[in-house]
């Protein structure tokens, strides 16, 4: 029985390392490769040995698909692809393949640099893992091999963010990656058409909430930080360099100019400019809106925003300032948190998830004394506020996605447990089909039944559609032919082409009764009285009389000739070939018993 | 399969394919040669074109249509190749009664919308008090001067469209990407590939499961911006419809390059001014990019160069964000990030300056000598008239012609005379007949299908016969107005049969390699797909109950039998009839076979080759045993 297997080595059943393995029609395909921001152990990265124990990643994986640049989809793929070794091609959109290396250096830069680790992939091992990427359009149908093709969908997310489908003959997989329903101000909505996969990987990180509607969320963010601002407090947004930042930067400038207000908006450097222009040069991934007007003015030029420097952090009077990382667990956004942590006048707002074990998750959590290293303890004053701009698909939408892509079954992933069982429950309910939640380690085994495809000779199949328009619910109307295997070419055709094409000729195989009749008349007469008998019982067949005195029912002939013995007898020979067999059969029982008397 | 051909024209193609009963129309180009016949429109009053002998201004804007070969409101799909030819697009979207759908690429899109801004633009900008359509008339055509006179169907050339049909036909487009699958009603299936000529360019290919046609539409193999051509993908092809080949087929697309910049260096050093008639995208792109490595070399840095038109900020713009529909080169250069075409940085530092018209801000910029890049390429309208009119007089001055739609001498006819200097450097990437046999060679198609001009010499050059497409079988040729039925014959569909029914089936060898398995089930068809299901149950007899019609028992005799196949030795049949309790078994031999006699049962069975007829008493069981029997030496099909 065929099947498709799924097993999570991350992701299942948490929110960090992504890494999906999936087994379609005897190939095997992994779903992204992503890094745990929670551990810094052998954890942060999935374990690749149970994949294979002895023989080499390439000789047992397909392909790797990327589904988008965030460091928990690809933060592994380096050491994946060049210090456990595989060299098979690895799938992106282009905006990914351009930004992911430098996310990975960067975060290279601050595990080895920073935290001195050792047995980091290096520099190098990045740009060799780069070179075995493969970038895929969308909607564009790339085949991996002969049979197994894959297909992306936009996803919204982030820029370059990808939904795959996976397929393999009529077997396919939707994997959504990370996904938004809702158009913001700088991309569009994930979509994909009515596919009908056998099974739909889906994200879940907001399996439980529904948002409030967009508008609300930033008009609340924008009284905040322009509160703090006008009471001359400072505002730290703690973001990734590329996505939610460019997301709220575009939101900031156009309040700040609508406002026309003076307080300095800064964003801090390193990754900005570049990140910027990359958002410039891949235009026709952001949204309708942006991609209309980029020519009068392109949106990533901001005029408000400026370079951030160190210093800028002691000058007094209100600020706002965007600091990377996002979940306030390295670098300069907590740098800057524990110089403002003490004012209650200051703000900190967390644009988006927070992985546990980060300090912006335990301030979220209502923590307010953090330990930080050197048994410091940090008291936080400053007001910490929580709004959702994470461009994840809250629980309508990935209900909305369930519904577009009407899969026979959906797999949840990248989510946490308590919040997905709600999800399963609903989906489960709502669309009727089986919803599935491993978690990491955990194989899901879904049998599936593939229709098997072959060539129907277009004689018969045009003999067959012509026959009945209108199917008739009652007597299903049967096709008959012959198929052909040879070698892997399978073809239908009808049973005397099939004859035809084998060199074989068709052996007739021909009965012929004899029914003995009580009947005094003359032969032709017999016929005569058979003939109208037969038109009377046989009112839906073709009866005929024919001139040398036969008659046929069909392609049955039936002859009337003398008995050589008693002449008050006749016999009819009935004549049929097999084809006609239960005709012919019928016949000879219904002459048996005998002619009605005429009349 | 039908092909209907719409347009002579073999660049600028219009065909419409039927396949499968469903209507694809191939490309909508628009020949705009007849523009040669007006005079041009100038921006600034010209008394020198409004005093010419016996002509006054008429409607300068008139584009040949297409003929009435086919009801064009019965096309389902419209697939476009590349920008250049989808100009004709508003007049079948809007004015047919269309109501399908246009597939293209993002950048065939967007920079199609930009060439037909720009045209509309041009022609709107100067508005006329009166226009005439008259003259049109057969009657009074026929007394015209020549070569008016001789124009073909002028009462097809139709007046120019506005925006808003621009903008409606634009929004009936369906943007695909490369290589990427479109189901066009379950029966068709289309795809675009890289075609290389331009930014999102595509061949396409038309096909079924069994059924394959190509068409190649402007495509180029040299290096120049776009993705290179996807070569593979044209592969075993039923048929392949081949248009869009370069125009001028003698001239090297590199040596005109280099000719190119050698004479603008020439005249500017000498203190003259260049004209470049040119479209606002495409080949321009190459040009400021060898522009960009020359400059410095030749010294010319201190030369402005202008680029004019409505659309020139927005096509420059355009060129840098389509980085997935570029060479490899140019997309390497986004991953640093930086603008691929070096046109960005000719801009920053202010040596390339474009202006959406002469007038406002360039009349202020305006120093000479400069180089002035501006539409359209026919001279009948745009800015480039102003020029013709402002530069045409002084020797020192080069117009210098790179677009190859237009004859030069033909555009250059109502300036003369002139003093200015001009050079016909034609660039055309499309594929030259050289490539041409390569490729045919490489895919090797069944059939070709071209225009006619592509299966002779060019009329100047006839002795050329390399300048023909050479295959075998030799390309079918059309021309304007004919419908070729295309060689080849279906013979197979698709079907799907259902894993239960795959399973119930009985294969069984016939020779070593092909099995057989006789199929009986229930065919279903939706969306024009067909799926084989398993037939159903017969129902269970009800129980007990006595039948009340006679006629209920009749079989019904569309119930088939298989056919049979096969031979029967007849000794082993007589052994096997005694092992089934027959004695009295007799055998004769006839001249084609043997008799069977079972005198007892007064049976008599006649064993031929390829037929076995048994003649029997009504005696139904015995029949049935017998039958059971010569089935057992036989296969069934």
């Amino acid at each position: 029985m065929p099947e498709i297997r799924v097993t999570p080595l991350g992701a299942g059943q948490d929110v960090g390392r992504s890494c999906i393995l999936v087994s379609i029609a005897g190939k095997n395909v992994m779903l992204d490769c992503g890094m745990h921001m929670g551990f810094s152990d052998d954890r942060r990265f999935p374990d690749f040995s149970y994949i294979t124990r002895s023989g080499r990643l390439t000789d047992f994986l397909d392909c790797v698909i990327i589904s988008h640049f965030h460091l928990d989809h690809c933060g592994a793929l380096p050491y994946f692809s060049e210090m456990v070794g595989y060299d098979g091609p690895i799938y992106m959109t282009q905006p990914t393949q351009a930004i992911c290396p430098i996310l990975l250096e960067d975060y290279r830069k601050i595990a080895v640099d920073k935290k001195g680790e050792a047995n980091f992939f290096t520099s190098q091992m990045i740009k060799d893992c780069m070179k075995k990427v493969v970038a895929v359009h969308l909607h564009q149908t790339v085949q991996v091999d002969d049979e197994l093709e894959i297909k992306a969908y936009y996803a919204g997310h982030v820029l370059g963010a990808a939904m795959f489908q996976i397929k393999v003959g009529s077997e396919s997989v939707v994997y959504t990656g990370d996904y938004n329903m809702t158009p913001d101000r700088h991309l569009g909505a994930a979509w994909i058409d009515k596919c009908r996969p056998n099974l739909l990987i889906t994200e879940s990180t907001y399996a439980t909430t529904i948002r409030d509607s967009k508008r609300c969320r930033e008009r609340d963010f924008l009284k905040k930080v322009h509160e703090t601002v006008e009471r001359g407090g400072k505002v730290l947004i703690p973001v990734f360099a590329l996505g939610r930042a460019q997301e709220l930067c575009i939101l900031l400038e156009t309040f700040w100019e609508r406002m026309d207000l003076k307080a300095p908006i800064y964003f801090s450097t390193g990754l900005t400019e570049k990140a910027n222009h990359y958002y410039k040069l891949f235009i026709p991934w952001t949204n309708q809106k942006i991609r209309k007007t980029f020519v009068q003015r392109n949106m990533f030029e901001f005029k408000h925003i400026k370079a951030f420097d160190r210093a800028f952090a002691d000058s007094p009077g209100p600020m706002v300032v965007f600091a990377t990382p996002g979940m306030l667990h390295a670098g300069q956004s907590l740098q800057i948190f524990r110089k403002w942590a003490g004012n209650e006048k200051n703000m900190v707002i967390m644009p988006g998830y927070c992985v546990q074990g980060t300090v912006g998750h335990k301030i979220l959590s209502g923590q307010r004394k953090l330990e930080m290293e050197g048994r410091q303890v940090l008291e936080v004053k400053m007001q910490v506020e929580y709004m959702s701009f994470s461009a994840h698909a809250d629980a309508k939408g990935i209900m909305q996605l369930v519904g577009q892509a009407e899969p026979e079954n959906v797999l949840l992933v990248h989510g946490e447990a308590k919040k997905m069982e709600f999800l399963k429950q609903k989906i489960e309910q709502e669309f009727r089909v089986s919803c599935y939640m491993p978690a990491n380690g955990e194989t899901v085994t879904l049998p599936t039944s593939p229709s098997i495809p072959v060539g129907v000779s277009l004689g018969l199949l045009k003999r067959e559609m012509a026959q009945g328009l209108l199917p008739d619910a009652k007597k299903p109307r049967l096709l008959h032919g012959t198929l052909i295997m040879k070698d892997s070419n399978f073809r239908l055709v009808s049973s005397e082409q099939a004859l035809k094409e084998l060199g074989l000729a068709e052996h007739q195989l021909r009965f012929t009764c004899r029914v003995h009749l009580h009947d005094t008349r003359k032969e032709q007469e017999t016929a005569v009285r058979v003939y109208s008998h037969l038109k009377s019982v046989l009112k839906d067949h073709c009866v005929q009389h024919l001139p040398d005195g036969s008659v046929t029912v069909e392609s049955i002939l039936i002859q009337a000739a003398a008995h050589s013995e008693d002449p008050g007898t006749k016999v009819l020979l009935v004549s049929w070939t097999y084809q006609d067999e239960e005709l012919g059969s019928y016949l000879t029982s219904l002459l048996k018993k005998g002619l009605p008397q005429a009349s | 399969m039908k092909l209907y051909c719409l347009s002579g024209h073999p660049t600028l193609p219009c065909n419409v394919l039927k396949f499968k009963s469903t209507t694809v129309m191939l490309d909508c180009g628009l020949d705009m040669t007849s523009t040669l016949n007006f005079l041009p429109l100038p921006l600034v009053q010209s008394p020198r074109l409004s005093n010419l002998p016996g002509w006054s201004l008429k409607d300068g804007n008139a584009f040949l249509d297409k003929t009435e070969l086919i009801d064009l409101s019965t096309v389902d799909v419209i697939l476009i190749s590349n920008y250049h030819c989808m100009m004709a697009l508003p007049y079948i979207t809007e004015h047919t009664g269309f109501t399908g759908t246009v597939y293209a690429t993002e950048p065939t899109v967007q920079i199609g919308r930009l060439l037909m801004e720009e045209l509309v633009n041009f022609i709107e900008r100067v508005p006329k008090a009166q226009s005439a359509s008259l003259w049109k008339n057969k009657d009074i055509q026929r007394l015209l001067p020549s070569p008016l006179k001789d124009a073909v169907e002028v009462s097809t050339w139709r007046r120019c469209y506005t925006m808003q049909e621009v903008n409606s036909a634009l929004s009936k487009i369906q943007l695909v990407g490369y290589s990427q699958k479109i189901e066009l009603f379950g029966a068709v299936q289309v795809t675009p590939l890289s075609s290389g000529y331009a930014l999102g360019s595509s061949n396409w290919i038309i096909q079924s499961h069994y059924e394959k046609v190509s068409y190649v539409s402007g495509s180029s193999l040299l290096t120049t911006h776009p993705q290179p051509m996807d070569q593979a993908s044209l592969k075993n092809s039923d048929v392949l419809i081949l248009t869009g080949l370069t125009q001028i087929p003698t001239a090297n697309p590199d040596g005109m390059v280099g000719e190119f910049c050698s004479n603008l260096a020439l005249t500017v050093r000498n203190g003259g001014n260049v004209l470049v008639p040119c479209y606002p995208s495409g080949v321009i792109y190459d040009l400021l990019e060898c522009l960009y490595q020359y400059i410095d070399s030749a010294g010319l840095s201190s030369i402005p160069f202008y680029f004019i038109s409505p659309v020139a900020n927005s096509s420059l713009e355009f060129s840098q964000i389509f980085a997935e529909w570029l060479c490899h080169n140019k997309q390497t250069k986004v991953y640093l990030p930086e603008p691929p075409f070096p046109h960005a940085e000719l801009i920053q530092t202010n040596k390339l300056k474009h202006y959406p018209s002469i007038h406002g801000d360039f009349s202020n910029d305006f120093r000479q000598p400069c180089v002035v890049f501006t539409g359209h390429p026919s001279l009948r309208f745009g800015d480039v008239v102003h020029f013709m009119e402002l530069w045409g007089k002084s020797s020192l001055n080069t117009v210098i012609f790179t677009e190859p739609d237009f004859s030069y001498l033909e555009a250059l006819a109502p300036y003369q005379p002139l003093a200015m200097k001009c050079i016909y450097c034609p660039i055309d990437t499309r594929l030259n007949f050289i490539q041409v046999s390569k490729l045919l060679k490489e895919v090797q198609p069944l059939h070709v299908v071209c225009p006619e001009q592509y299966t002779q010499p060019p009329p100047a050059q006839s002795h050329r016969m390399d300048l023909m497409i050479d295959c075998q079988p030799p390309a079918m040729s059309y021309r304007r107005a004919e419908v070729l039925a295309l060689p080849f014959k279906r013979r197979y569909e698709k079907i799907e049969i259902m894993p239960e029914l795959a399973d119930s089936l009985v294969p069984m060898e016939i020779k070593p390699g092909v099995s057989l398995a006789t199929v009986s089930a229930v065919l279903h068809t939706k969306d024009n797909k067909h799926v084989l299901q398993p037939p159903p149950r017969p129902a269970q007899p009800t129980g007990g109950k006595k039948r009340k019609r006679a006629s209920d028992d009749i079989p019904d005799c569309k119930v088939l039998k298989p056919l049979l196949s096969g031979s029967i030795p007849v000794d082993q049949f007589v052994q096997t009839l005694e092992k089934h309790g027959f004695s009295d078994i007799k055998v004769e031999d006839t001249a084609k076979g043997h008799i069977v006699l079972l005198q007892e049962a007064e049976t008599l069975i006649q064993i031929e080759e390829d037929s076995t007829h048994i003649i029997c008493d009504n005696d139904e069981m015995l029949r049935v045993r017998l039958r059971d029997l010569v089935l057992k030496f036989l296969q069934k099909f």
